[in-house]
């Protein structure tokens, strides 16, 4: 559709990928720009938003991080709901963790919603010299299940804006009228005064 | 596994998950495991596979019904108050976050025969064939005086000590027949049995205004809320808190076995040859079956239809209460159905829920003057489960064992059992006026 103007679009965004690859350390590298050498396990924060603005619209990331859950594959199903887009996450350092990124993929299939854009993150690309995954084999792999893949670091910030970029980009202009929309309860509004009651 | 633990919490349902929240959130160490590998246990939502597994014997669901993923049938029935307390530690702990809600259609409740709609504004009470035009005045001067009471002001309180005056006394100074009481305890206050009529009036008259506050929350046609999805997101959005404060999550962990020392206190829980160790357990009664003793029954039924519940104005998610003395019961039936609007079922589908606590051994015939109200259903379900309570002393064996799910419409009780349950815990008694997202490091 050709509007011109703002166009809104909230996407929900969820990180997968094993135990240490860095999920956490990218969302505090995009949100708020920081890196923390040793970054303890996810306490405390595991829900973000940001929003980015791309030609024709503003995007408005609302992220969620595992808290941990995947640790012993106990994501629960509402993790994956609802969720436009995914980033999968492992350390090119670490083979294990790029086979434990093919079984997230394989997850999303089964769980996700079909339309989903889903980003293979090589993490900590900074790190060349223990380099056990080319960028060669993600790349291969990437292309043939339907993600795009980039090499990330967020302790150098390569590449990081660039993957919440190419995700923005990438997410349908139109989104799916299907579903109904629910609310989300705030907190308690004004004291009424008087008036509504049930019978009265 | 082999660390040292605060708690354990075992079994995901919706008050292991609540508590396991508020005490990560305390600083508590907090390992939490179910014997199933899904989320919350006797409170969760089955999809059509899960469905036909528990109740057919068999993962082959018909395939006119549609797409097993798109349901989410509730195992405990209930709604929201939307002014309870359920929202409150909803707010409280800043998980609305992982959720949707949306209002309920209508409330309504079965009279002579008929399922009439619970007027909800003196407009509605006017036109409502459930009063006399003369029992309409009187009811109307009553309603009055239950919104204007006001605890602590005696002045509204028109001389009467409503923690002495009966329920019963106060409904007889108003002039109001036995029919209207009936509407106002069972219909309006959501008593499930008549116990009410002789028990001090003020819990009748807090039950009526929050009926009447929730109603006015959100102008739906209904006091309840209802989350996207089934009430199964609850127990998960509750278990992700836990979790972003640092508890363990563990599924499908086999037999979880509790560890005693001599003295018989807890010392920890065993599963697949592993045992952690811990300072106390929270479990719902089925990790702990020594514990508890029954206290009564649940009858459901479950029916997948094609069509909303007839006579409630196509409500796409509706409540009936059929209140005992018109079935001729000891305790109320209740009808609930939801639907595609609330994400629980595909397009053209509904789900609908006929329970009550048991009276007899016959789940199919109890539960006949509900079904008989729902029409024709495309599957059907009958089931009952046992209520249990725990009889164990916690001081002395630091075992938290929580209470069965009741037959109730919706979750005060529920939520009374987990702030009770986590003041025996913590000695603490959780202050809901606070809001905990100032805490949160989750901020934009």
């Amino acid at each position: 559709m050709a509007t011109t103007g703002n166009k809104n679009i909230n996407a929900k965004l969820v990180l997968l990928g094993d135990v240490g690859a860095g999920k956490s350390s990218l969302v505090l590298r995009f949100v708020k720009g920081q890196f923390v050498e040793f970054q303890e396990s996810t306490i405390g924060a595991a829900f973000f938003s940001q929003t980015l603005a791309v030609n024709d619209a503003t995007v408005k990331f609302e992220i969620w991080d595992t808290a941990g859950q995947e640790r012993y594959h106990s994501l629960a199903p509402m993790y994956y709901r609802g969720a436009a887009a995914a980033i999968i996450v492992y350390d090119i350092t670490n083979h294990a963790s790029f086979e434990r990124a093919k079984k997230w993929v394989q997850e999303l299939q089964a769980q996700g919603n079909p339309s989903m854009v889903m980003a293979l993150a090589g993490n900590k690309a900074d790190l060349l010299d223990a380099r056990k995954v080319t960028a060669e084999e993600a790349q291969a792999y990437a292309q043939e299940h339907g993600l795009f893949f980039m090499e990330t670091s967020a302790k150098t910030a390569s590449n990081v804006n660039d993957i919440f970029y190419e995700i923005a980009k990438r997410l349908p202009r139109v989104q799916p009228a299907a579903n109904p929309s629910g609310m989300v309860l705030m907190d308690r509004p004004a004291e009424r005064t008087g008036g509504a009651s049930c019978c009265a | 596994m082999d660390e040292e633990y605060d708690v354990i919490v075992l079994g995901t349902g919706l008050k292991e998950c609540i508590l396991s929240g508020l005490l990560s959130v305390d600083g508590l160490k907090v390992l939490h495991m179910d014997r199933n590998d899904y989320y919350g246990g006797e409170s969760t939502s089955l999809n059509l596979i899960q469905l036909w597994k528990r109740f057919r014997g068999n993962d082959q669901p018909p395939a006119h019904l549609g797409s097993s993923r798109d349901y989410n049938v509730d195992m405990i029935p209930k709604f929201m108050m939307a002014n309870g307390t359920l929202v409150r530690v909803l707010v409280h702990t800043d998980v609305t976050k992982y959720l949707y809600f949306k209002a309920v259609d209508g409330s309504f409740v079965y009279n002579k025969g008929k399922v009439h709609k619970v007027f909800s504004t003196d407009m509605e009470a006017l036109k409502s064939p459930l009063m006399g035009i003369f029992e309409k005045r009187r009811a109307r001067n009553f309603f009055i005086y239950v919104q204007d009471y006001n605890e602590n002001d005696p002045k509204t309180h028109e001389g009467m000590d409503l923690t002495r005056v009966t329920t019963k006394e106060l409904i007889a100074k108003y002039g109001l027949d036995d029919n209207t009481m009936d509407l106002i305890g069972h219909a309006l206050a959501l008593h499930r049995d008549d116990r009410f009529l002789n028990e001090p009036a003020l819990d009748t008259v807090k039950r009526m205004k929050l009926y009447a506050e929730s109603l006015a929350r959100f102008q739906g046609g209904s006091p309840y809320i209802y989350p996207l999805y089934g009430l199964g997101e609850l127990p998960q959005a509750f278990a992700r808190l836990s979790a972003v404060y640092g508890g363990i999550y563990m599924l499908n962990k086999p037999e979880c076995k509790v560890e005693f020392d001599d003295e018989g206190k807890v010392v920890g829980v065993t599963s697949e040859g592993e045992t952690a160790k811990c300072k106390k357990v929270v479990c719902d009664p089925s990790y702990l079956p020594n514990k508890v003793r029954k206290v009564g029954r649940v009858a459901r039924a479950i029916a997948i239809m094609s069509h909303p519940i007839p006579n409630t104005n196509d409500s796409q998610s509706v409540q009936v209460i059929l209140p005992q003395k018109q079935l001729g019961r000891k305790s109320d039936m209740y009808l609930f159905c939801c639907s595609y609007s609330h994400n629980v079922a595909p397009k053209g589908k509904f789900i609908a829920f006929v329970s009550t606590e048991a009276e007899t051994d016959n789940a199919e015939t109890e539960l006949r003057p509900g079904i008989d109200l729902l029409g024709p259903v495309d599957e059907i379900f009958f089931d009952v489960y046992d209520r249990n309570e725990p009889v164990n002393e916690p001081a002395l064996d630091n075992c938290f064992i929580s209470t069965s799910y009741d037959a109730t419409t919706h979750f005060e009780s529920t939520v009374m059992d987990v702030l009770n349950m986590y003041t025996l815990i913590t000695g603490k008694v959780l202050d809901l006026s606070v809001d905990l997202s100032a805490a949160s490091a989750a901020e934009e």
